[in-house]
């Protein structure tokens, strides 16, 4: 049996009750959808939206005598993703029905994997922003399918229902209880996001449901080793409801706790209005799947040869790309950290970098650009400003064309037309003066009309900054800030 | 292993098989008479064999090609329902 309990919680990520200090305790399971054209056992397209019902073979609508295939792809993705989580893949695993009724449910029940999942025991580690890295490991991935939408607002008195996501292929996700806080949970999340979508095993998109995932919160004093009774919460879909559902679940559990009351095992919701969660079902429903091996499959055998082949084939992942950044580029371990997460953002990042300076390709991506989107509220995918777009602003600034400076500006203005920023330049004529002659021409006339400052500066050494300041105003902020600096000193021999 | 009136009237409900009050303890009658004769089977000494969970043997899990292949027939697949509308399957409201 794995010891369950691998660690306390830090001094800092205690939560005080009004009698004593409380340890969170968080573990999740994350569904995740794989990239499929097609759903987990039937034909149907696996595509986001649709017409109602459009995406719908027989096999999902469960018609008598329809027959479940699995899709190969998809078994091939979930071992893809064992691979990625450095978790054991099972030779042998096999698919389960899971009994419940709900509309959206034609079946009458979910096939799943409960006692055979295809990947057992993995890890994963995760470095929470500012904190030492934890270990968080996971239980088990296993392949199931989705369930259809139930829609309750289209009429008063009856729920609509669409298939379309009846069937697809989902990844779940499961973690041990091994989060101590909000922020290591999100942190774990998005870590686990960045590797799906580094192995294009899932593409991540948290606002169609791609990704979701059930968060299961206990709480316990600090100090004792018992678990307490557990949460679970549904189907947050973003790291910000979690880290929010996360806190305002543990301050009501240690509240009951402190005041004589007990945990109720239960099924809640997150309600993001409110910032609450709320019953969603209660004991008495508890549901009782019973779960048997499903007849109309068989197990599913894995080939030695072909999990091989699969592991030959895994990309690089987030963490061996993190080490590279640092050594190839010179990268902090934070901006490594930041440009290695996201497989879109380090694949912009190596297009900007390649054949220039690293650290400075690193540093307007993940500040100018990451700065830009954020305001505007913009994915990287959507960035106006593309990759190659920023690597030629970059080397206008090597070859002189323009100063760091005007480089912003131009960058402001790539960010709202889109334009190439050579364009940009020659038509709001932003090229960098290198010509001493003008220079020299506008650094004579400023001091010519300011007499007093040239005695200023001479006798007190900070006032030259003042002069620098001027003279790029006087020439447009165009100047090359080297050539009047140097001309400056010599001009007022300083 | 018996199975007496709850488990009956648990069973059913989660089956959602509505279950007259009247057919409770014949059903428990004729279930424990079906569970005696499904034991008989434990006289067989199975230690050391594993479960089966298919008839079929040597066989593998058959898999098909990740390709589109069926799909936008939105009618034939509402052609059953009791109730379509605007292309969705329509039913009794199941939330409050």
């Amino acid at each position: 049996m794995t010891e369950l309990d691998v660690r306390s919680a830090r001094a800092d990520q205690l939560v005080a009750g009004q009698k004593s200090q409380w340890e969170i305790i968080v573990g999740l399971e994350v569904h995740a959808q794989v990239t499929s054209q097609a759903k987990l056992f039937s034909g149907a397209s696996a595509a986001y939206g649709g017409a109602p019902n459009a995406h719908v073979s027989l096999v999902d609508a469960a018609m008598p005598g329809m027959l479940p295939v699995i899709n190969k792809y998809c078994v091939e993705q979930a071992i893809r993703t064992g691979l990625g989580l450095n978790a054991e893949i099972q030779r042998v695993s096999r698919f389960d029905r899971k009994n419940y009724f709900y509309p959206d449910l034609p079946q009458g029940y979910q096939i799943s994997q409960y006692k055979s999942p295809i990947v057992g025991e993995g890890e994963v580690e995760v470095e929470p922003d500012g904190e030492d890295a934890i270990i968080v490991r996971i239980e088990r991935l296993h392949l199931e399918q989705d369930a259809g939408k139930s829609i309750h607002d289209l009429s008063p008195n009856e729920t609509f229902v669409d298939l379309n996501r009846a069937g697809v292929a989902l990844m779940e996700i499961v973690s041990r209880p091994d989060m101590r806080s909000a922020k290591e949970a999100a942190a774990y999340f998005n870590k686990l996001r960045g590797i799906l979508r580094a192995l294009g095993t899932c593409d991540g998109n948290m606002e169609e449901g791609s990704m979701r995932a059930d968060v299961n919160v206990s709480v316990r004093r600090a100090g004792t080793r018992e678990w307490g009774t557990r949460c679970e919460i549904k189907n947050v879909n973003s790291t910000r409801f979690m880290m929010q559902a996360i806190e305002y679940e543990a301050r009501r559990q240690i509240e009951i706790l402190e005041s004589g009351g007990a945990i109720d095992q239960e099924t809640r919701l997150f309600d993001p209005d409110k910032g609450e969660t709320r019953t969603m079902r209660s004991k008495e429903d508890a549901h009782d799947y019973r779960y048997f091996p499903d007849p109309d499959l068989l197990p599913l055998v894995l080939d030695e040869a072909w999990i091989e082949q699969i592991r030959a084939s895994l990309p690089e992942l987030p963490d061996a790309k993190k080490k590279r950044f640092v050594r190839e580029y010179g990268l902090s371990a934070y901006d490594a950290g930041v440009l290695s997460g996201d497989s879109d953002a380090a694949t912009y990042f190596e297009t900007v970098a390649k054949g220039r300076d690293g650290k400075a390709a690193a540093n307007w991506v993940s500040q100018e650009l990451f700065g830009a989107l954020n305001k505007k509220g913009l994915e990287l995918s959507a960035s106006p400003v593309k990759a190659e777009a920023l690597g030629a602003l970059l080397d206008l600034i090597k070859d002189g064309t323009i100063n760091g400076k005007i480089a912003k500006d131009v960058f402001a203005k790539m960010m709202e037309t889109g334009d190439a920023p050579g364009v940009i330049v020659e038509r709001e004529g932003l090229r960098q003066v290198t010509d001493t002659g003008a220079i020299e021409r506008a650094i004579d006339a400023l001091i010519a009309a300011n007499p007093d400052k040239v005695d200023d500066v001479k006798k007190n050494p900070k006032a030259f900054g003042w002069w620098v300041g001027q003279a790029m105003k006087a020439t447009g902020g165009k100047a090359n800030p080297a050539v009047v600096n140097e001309i400056l000193k010599k001009k007022l021999g300083v | 292993m018996s199975i007496d009136e709850n488990t009956v009237r648990k069973v059913a409900r989660l089956a959602r098989l509505a279950l007259p009050e009247e057919r409770v303890a014949p059903m428990a009658a004729e279930l424990n008479g079906i569970m005696a004769w499904i034991e008989q089977l434990n006289e067989v000494d199975v230690e050391g064999v594993e479960p089966m969970t298919s008839a079929v043997e040597g066989a593998g899990l058959a898999m098909r090609e990740d390709v589109v292949t069926d799909g936008n027939d939105p009618e034939r697949v509402l052609a059953n329902a009791p109730k379509a509308e605007d292309g969705f399957f329509v039913v009794p409201k199941v939330v409050e």
